[in-house]
């Protein structure tokens, strides 16, 4: 019987031909993503239990990024816990300050991401790595432990929803705004349970960066997973930096694979989005948004704080300079380095932000840029909620780094296309 | 008695459940004194051991991954909570820690603020003692109540090792 990509991973991984939507199944792990906040607690819960161990420390990827540097010192004991846990079993692929990165960044980047493989994180966000055509979601901190304990975890085999994503997306438009649209669309919960595919011209145009961004923020819509094929673009990003056996499994869906619905976006339509407080699918588009003012600008975090996005900030703001409290977060040491290399940080310097150490920070309200009473941040995160970047009256305005950029030239919501050449 | 405690709310998500500004510790003591801080302030002063919440909206728990949510309202002493619907993530992460929930759509017609009202698990059925009415849900599935009748998915995974 035909299957969709998703469906075709859990049944490699469950040991069956075939499995169906609705079924529960116990899926071998191929990679467990860990950070400051959830492991600790995981790591805790394990010695409780006397299931101290690790499957497998092969198959295990640590980054502190939350509150990395720690910020106070309760977060310096959770680093602690963590860096002593990953010492104690011997873990592989741990990143300690210096090489630590906000985590669905990084492990992409770092070639830990391989087509086909089975992936949890505790993290949400996890289901970024479906980008590149694996299938990768989000646990709490039990579902860490039983996973690093047992190399295996329950699921619920989800229904998959068809994108089809046609046309070509107009200039200043970006996958961040395709991403708004689609959760405007469905809202957050349209995907609740289930698998987000991605496919169509739009996405072929995209870069293995540009359609992280979209992966990044199925959960944002509820999704489970989401998921696109893998093709040349996926090919020259992870055939570059996957360690080992570059003989990975490449999986389609089936001409008559069953999804439980389709949508089809007109790419060339869309505008410039901007998703206003509280959630990611009040999405208004720029020519309604334009002229709000602003208090801060920040332009990171695992959505939108790649080498690809500072690129297109620091063409923008070249020349100009900012009007508000603008953050620059770069996602990963690589990047860092790269934007200093590539005289990105001149720019930003010269502009009049601030460039801060690759972290979580402010996109959860953690530090490095946390909103006072009544302040409202154009951010190029994934999370509007309240209270999401500092205080409970704070406001976040959710959109593209190049969005953001404009925004923060003019200090009030602002259309990036008259800044793009 | 379990008092129900109402919000009439969609996507009340986990940052309302316990603010990220919380989340250095995982002390469930600790993140207690800020259950639903971000919802509503007095949470935490009224609620007794035992109390229900109760919310009339769906995809409650959505957001982050983060179990502290759980951990939040088991800390507060919360026993169940009951709603429209909730989001995946917080529905695996109480079901691992043996935290239990009830989907009931339109609790909301048959449930008042401060209502006395208990829960009958596995049989289904919640009764509002205050207004003498009783309403039925669809149980948990059989393998979470088995998760949750252990207390949880490592008591679970010890227990089969
Ligand atoms: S950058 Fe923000 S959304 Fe991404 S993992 Fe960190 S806190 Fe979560």
């Amino acid at each position: 019987m035909s299957m969709t990509i998703t469906e075709k991973i859990f049944a490699v991984h469950c040991g069956k031909s075939q499995v169906k939507p609705g079924e529960l199944v116990n899926a071998r792990l191929d990679l467990i993503m860990c950070h400051d906040v959830t492991t600790p607690p995981a790591i805790s819960m394990l010695a409780e239990k006397g299931l101290e161990r690790v499957f497998d420390p092969e198959k295990v990827v640590v980054t502190p990024d939350h509150f990395q540097p720690p910020k106070d010192i309760k977060s310096a004991q959770l680093h602690k816990r963590l860096d002593a846990w990953c010492k104690k079993h011997k873990i592989k692929h741990y990143y300690p300050i210096g090489k630590a990165g906000v985590c669905h960044a990084l492990l992409p980047e770092q070639g830990h991401i391989r087509p086909g493989d089975m992936i949890i994180g505790g993290d949400s966000h996890t289901c970024t790595y479906g980008s590149l055509g694996a299938f990768s979601t989000g646990v709490g901190s039990t579902d860490l432990a039983a996973g690093l304990a047992t190399g295996e975890l329950w699921f619920r085999v989800p229904e998959s929803m068809k994108f089809v994503l046609n046309g070509k997306l107009p200039h200043g438009v970006y996958s961040k705004d395709v991403m708004l649209e689609i959760i405007r669309i469905i809202g957050t919960d349209g995907a609740r349970y289930k698998a987000m595919e991605f496919v169509g011209p739009a996405l072929k145009d995209m870069s293995a960066e540009a359609r992280m961004t979209m992966t990044n923020m199925a959960i944002e819509a509820g999704g489970k997973n989401g998921i696109m094929a893998v093709d040349e673009v996926t090919r020259a990003y992870v055939d570059k930096r996957i360690k080992g056996n570059k003989d990975y499994p490449v999986y389609t869906s089936d001409a008559d694979a069953t999804y439980e619905s389709t949508y089809e976006i007109d790419c060339a339509k869309l505008e410039p989005l901007v998703a206003f407080p509280h959630l990611p699918s009040n999405g208004k588009r720029i020519s309604e948004a334009a002229g709000l003012a602003m208090d801060q600008a920040y332009i990171g975090s695992c959505t939108n704080g790649r080498i690809e996005d500072y690129r297109i900030v620091a063409a923008m703001m070249k020349g100009r300079k900012v009007a508000i409290r603008t953050l620059i977060v770069p996602a990963t040491p690589t990047v860092w380095r790269q934007a200093m290399d590539e005289g990105l940080f001149d720019i930003f310097y010269d502009a009049g932000c601030v460039i801060s150490a690759p972290t979580c920070g402010a996109c959860l309200g953690g530090f490095m840029g946390v909103l006072a009473d009544g302040e409202k941040c154009i951010s190029s995160t994934n999370r509007n909620f309240v209270g999401r970047m500092g205080h409970p009256r704070s406001e976040v305005y959710l959109a593209s780094p190049a969005t953001a950029a404009a925004s923060a030239i003019e200090g009030k919501l602002a259309d990036p296309r008259k800044y793009l050449n | 008695m379990a008092k129900a405690h109402v919000y009439k709310r969609d996507h009340i998500n986990t940052d309302e459940i316990i603010p990220a500004r919380f989340l250095n510790t995982d002390d469930e003591q600790e993140l207690a004194k800020h259950c639903l801080e971000d919802l509503d302030a007095n949470f935490v002063k009224k609620v007794k051991p035992g109390d229900v919440i109760v919310v009339v909206g769906d995809d409650f728990g959505c957001g982050s991954s983060r179990e502290h949510a759980v951990w939040a309202l088991r800390g507060a002493k919360v026993s169940a909570v009951v709603a429209g619907s909730f989001a995946r993530i917080f529905y695996r992460n109480a079901i691992n820690c043996g935290f239990p929930l009830v989907e009931l759509p339109n609790a909301g017609k048959d449930i008042n603020d401060g209502d006395d009202i208990t829960i009958d698990l596995t049989g289904g059925i919640l009764t509002n003692k205050t207004q003498g009415k009783t309403l039925s849900f669809t149980p948990m599935p059989d393998f979470a109540m088995e998760i949750i009748r252990e207390g949880g998915l490592l008591n679970h995974i010890a227990k089969k090792k």
